[in-house]
């Protein structure tokens, strides 16, 4: 070897070069003087493929602590979590653990990972475009230094060698370019290619995201059997817009609930658990559209006018005959809450214009539980065993005095403000409480009414949903997928031959192959080549004497050449 | 939809018979690749890491040391007929720079005869276990009239069938992949022994939420990419111990004792290397796919395809804790035991949500039953 170390290696260098437009390492530079060169180092280092590991490393870590801390999406839980940590709770609010993926500090990562990325894929891109209309690279002065060589001697003169050469690598599709007696070939630029396409597409995935947030609009629901929704935001029980979509962008549709189905396992040891839920309505889009029959699932949304609306929940209405000491009835339905699997739910019933015997207003309210199947035991006292309506039962205590209605402050139709109010106690001093089965009457103390327990209608809710940004991440997502796949599973690779007459008149061949290092394909791929340039460039016999050049001894030979199945120790260590 | 489905208990009975032989045939092969290791070419110990170091020093003094050859006979036949023999072009591949030049060690049989059969029992019983335990799987399936994930017991049974199946599969593929199998083996019972003793649940049928063919394809990849991501964190944990080994063992540290001995066995720390990340970055792209399924599934189920639940965040730390791997080994200075760090911190998250969350984090995915 007379080539020095150094040498070989710059050899090497331009051929080897540009295999991937990978930014180059960036470490060992300092900063120019001034605030230009300041800036442009920065620039250079959050560019860096080494900051980008950094902040994308920083990113799952900082996704971390919203999986454990109770977040705003989830108000109930945050403030059960308050309840229960007072200490940590004010510390945890002042640095955003409520709200970790709209948290100042979130954002700060994955904005800087998105410049990052933008840094990247624009200078990628241009120099990907320049190797694209470049050719090749020449091949290196010393095939032999390359990670996948091979040589022999041919009596085939370099011209023809090289245009079987250059036949062969473009009968694999190689881009190939020819200097002289040698041919270089490169293959594999889709790899490249998908790299780039799945970086983009992150971007694309970043838009979505922000365009979903910023047009999201939501709001629910609660309709009772038989009743109707119609999409106003007078209608909603709440509903949230996003910065984009308000209460004016609401679309007109409408849909009635006829019925709804549920099912449940009724033995084994997930006895209870809920096998279907279904909504059966009737539902028109415009104002005056036909009546549709149509229904709402679980997991199967049905889309109304350009908007989705999706089962949530559902539970049980009781409906009561109210009646006060004057006599006037009130008829109603009041949803209750289910608070476990088997729907044992709670509520309230108010009655605002209720009148005292004496003829003043003296408002009526009831609170209590009902159960679709009643049971008893004593710790839990009364409870549903079973979600369907087995052994209907309705559990209330009654109160009378000011419902607090007129205070002008915000009220609950869920709960009871008995601030003002006293709960009725009987003759003997006990307080007011009756279990009542459909068709039961609960009769007031001193004549101040009754109520009755009619019977039971099911509810379901929903939430409405208008959404956008949903087809541009589902794109961007695909694209991810694809250009991830061209990325990992496509190996750039570049094969040069060369074939030059030695000073005995021989033709000596000269391959060499080089892909990234994890390609273990590049030696098998090197012996097919050459196995494919044999009739052509068939293998001198050692030891013969120097025939004159351009003897093609064996042209005839055809391709149909049979190999022992190759066997290289780069594939043994696959 | 096959909701009102019965429950076949006669089915969910055979199914627990089955995977239970499993178990005892996977224990037999576990025994069976112990045997391999411990009686595997215990004699040749001494010679062989003399030899190993000796060829280290020869590395370092010539560069060409690395080259190794694979002369080929080529048969030509001629258009006369006759056929000539030519000598196919030997092709010379070179180390590259991460590899130190040094062999794959002989497996786990260590080159002795008594070893090997050890070996190919132990792979006998791995088939055979895997039969019964795939059967098992199948049977879980019917008698419940759905795929066989619908809760942790059933998500973990699977999972151990498809990590034996894909090993199984490399086996058939003539990949040089049997020293995984003692690690496998272990790794199979003890998933097996938690799923059957803390995990079971009764064949049942899932809540509504789960009746969805985005669950089918979501989970299953979900599986297929833990089943292979799990290869290759045991491809990376042994590349750490081997790559320590070697580094020994080029500075010229004798290895000599037991742990020499088990790590001498081992392919080399360019090969393991190599092992895991084509694993990882086979399955990566899949894995991609899987939370895109679960995205689209969510957006069925919930009215949102992202909502940042913890089973969500989980899927999506690792992702990013994965793509950190994949671009740590393009980056200067980060590739090698760094890189090998980031895949089982990677592989660590996988785990974690799969049980951390099912069991620690309450979220809209735990409502399967443990
Ligand atoms: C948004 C977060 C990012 C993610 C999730 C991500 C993910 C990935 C993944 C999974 C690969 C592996 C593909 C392969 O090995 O061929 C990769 C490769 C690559 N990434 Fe990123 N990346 C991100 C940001 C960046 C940034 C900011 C840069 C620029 C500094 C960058 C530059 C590269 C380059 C150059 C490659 C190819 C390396 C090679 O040639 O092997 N990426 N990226």
């Amino acid at each position: 070897m007379s080539i020095t170390e150094k040498s070989e290696r710059e050899d090497l260098g331009a051929a080897g070069a540009q295999l991937s437009t990978a930014p180059a390492d960036t470490l060992a530079e300092t900063p120019a003087l001034g605030v230009l060169g300041w800036l442009r180092w920065m620039w250079r280092q959050l560019t860096s493929m080494r900051v980008a590991l950094i902040l994308l490393f920083l990113l799952s870590l900082a996704a971390i602590p919203g999986s454990l801390v109770p977040q705003h999406s989830d108000q109930l839980k945050v403030d059960a979590f308050k309840a229960k940590h007072p200490t940590v709770s004010p510390f945890y609010e002042k640095i955003g653990l409520f709200h970790v993926y709209s948290s100042p500090w979130f954002a700060a990562i994955y904005i800087l990972l998105f410049i990052s990325l933008a840094g990247c894929i624009v200078p990628r891109t241009w120099q990907f475009v320049g190797q694209l209309r470049s050719r090749p690279p020449h091949a290196p002065r010393n095939l032999t230094r390359l990670p996948a060589y091979s040589t022999w001697r041919t009596d085939a003169s370099p011209e023809d060698v090289t245009e079987a050469a250059r036949k062969a690598l473009r009968g694999r599709r190689f881009r190939t370019s020819v200097t002289g007696t040698s041919v270089a070939g490169e293959k594999g630029y889709l790899r490249e290619f998908g790299n780039l396409l799945f970086h983009v597409s992150l971007f694309g995935l970043l838009i979505a995201f922000a365009l979903t947030s910023l047009e999201k609009a939501e709001g629910g629901k609660l309709v009772v059997e038989g009743d109707g929704f119609v999409n106003n935001l007078t209608q909603y029980d709440d509903f949230s817009g996003g910065t984009l979509y308000g209460a004016d962008d609401l679309q007109p549709f409408g849909f009635d609930l006829d019925s709804f189905d549920q099912k449940y396992a009724t033995s084994g040891p997930e006895k209870g658990t809920a096998l279907e839920f279904k909504a059966n309505i009737h539902y028109y889009s415009g104002t005056d559209g036909k009546p549709v029959k149509g229904e709402i699932s679980v997991n199967h949304p049905l889309s109304i006018g350009g908007e989705k609306v999706y089962l949530i929940s559902h539970g049980y209405a009781p409906v009561v005959t109210v009646r006060d000491a004057k006599g006037n009835v009130l008829k109603s339905i009041v949803p209750f809450l289910p608070q476990d699997t088997a729907l044992t739910s709670v509520g309230v019933i108010k009655v605002p214009d209720a009148l005292g015997k004496d003829g003043k207003p003296d408002q009526l309210g009831f609170r209590g539980i009902f159960t679709p199947t009643f049971a008893l035991d004593s710790v839990r006292g009364p409870h549903s065993s079973f979600p369907t309506l087995q052994y209907p039962a309705l559990v209330l205590n009654a109160f009378h005095g000011d419902l607090g209605l007129d205070s002008g402050a915000q009220q609950n139709v869920y709960q009871l403000d008995t601030a003002h109010m006293k709960q009725f106690t009987d003759s003997k001093g006990q307080l007011v409480s009756k279990a009542m089965k459909p068709g039961d009457t609960m009769t007031l103390p001193n004549g101040a009414g009754s109520l009755t327990f009619d019977g039971v209608k099911t509810w379901a809710s929903f939430t409405i949903s208008h959404q956008s940004g949903n087809e541009a991440a589902l794109v961007s997502g695909v694209g991810a997928i694809l250009g991830l796949a061209g990325s990992l599973f496509i190996q750039r690779r570049r094969i040069w031959v060369r074939a030059v007459r030695a000073e005995d008149g021989v033709t000596v061949v000269e391959m060499g192959g080089l892909g990234r290092s994890e390609s273990a394909r590049i030696a098998d791929e090197i012996g097919d080549v050459a196995l494919q340039l044999l009739p052509d460039a068939p293998v001198r016999p050692e030891g013969e004497p120097p025939a004159e050049a351009g003897t093609p001894a064996d042209a005839e030979a055809t391709a149909d050449a049979e190999t022992t199945a190759v066997n290289d120790d780069e594939g043994a260590r696959a | 939809m096959n909701i009102a489905a019965a429950v076949n208990e006669s089915f969910a009975n055979n199914s627990n018979y089955l995977i239970r032989s499993a178990m005892f045939v996977y224990a037999l092969a576990f025994l069976a690749h112990l045997a391999e290791w411990v009686f595997g070419g215990r004699s040749k110990v001494a010679v062989q890491s003399a030899a190993l170091t000796a060829e280290a020093q020869a590395e370092q003094d010539a560069a060409e040391a690395a080259r190794r050859k694979a002369a080929q006979q080529v048969t030509v036949k001629t258009a006369g007929g006759s056929t000539v023999t030519l000598e196919r072009p030997t092709v010379v591949t070179r180390a590259s720079a991460s590899d130190r030049g040094i062999e794959d060690g002989p497996g786990a049989a260590g080159g002795s005869e008594k070893g090997d059969l050890y070996g190919r029992i132990a792979v006998s019983f791995t088939v055979l276990a895997w039969l019964l335990h795939a059967t098992g799987v199948a049977f879980r399936a019917a008698s419940v009239q759905r795929a066989p994930w619908g809760n942790m017991y059933e998500f973990s049974t699977t999972f151990g069938a498809v990590a034996v199946g894909s090993y199984l599969l490399l086996l058939a593929l003539k990949k040089d992949v049997r020293w995984i199998g003692l690690f496998l083996t272990t790794s199979v019972l003890l998933d097996l022994g938690l799923a059957t003793s803390v995990l079971y649940t009764n064949s049942e049928q899932l809540v509504p939420a789960l009746h969805s063919y985005w669950l089918w394809i979501h989970v299953s990849c979900a599986i297929i990419s833990g089943a292979i991501f799990y290869l290759a964190a045991v491809g990376t944990l042994l590349f750490l111990f081997r790559d320590h080994y070697e580094v020994a063992v080029t500075a010229g540290r004798a290895q000599d004792g037991r742990w020499g001995d088990i790590m001498r066995r081992l392919p080399s720390a360019a090969t393991l290397d190599k092992f895991a990340y084509r694993m990882n970055a086979l399955v990566f792209p899949l894995w991609t796919f899987t939370i895109i399924a679960g995205a689209i599934w969510a957006q069925a189920a919930w009215g949102r395809y992202w909502g940042w639940d913890p089973k969500e965040t989980w899927a999506f730390i690792t992702w990013v804790a994965y793509a950190c791997y994949l671009h740590a080994r393009a980056t200067a200075g980060w590739k090698g035991r760094k890189a090998a760090y980031l895949a089982l911190i990677a592989f660590a998250c996988f785990l974690f949500n799969y049980y951390g969350v099912n069991i620690f984090v309450s979220g809209k995915h735990s409502y399967a039953g443990v």
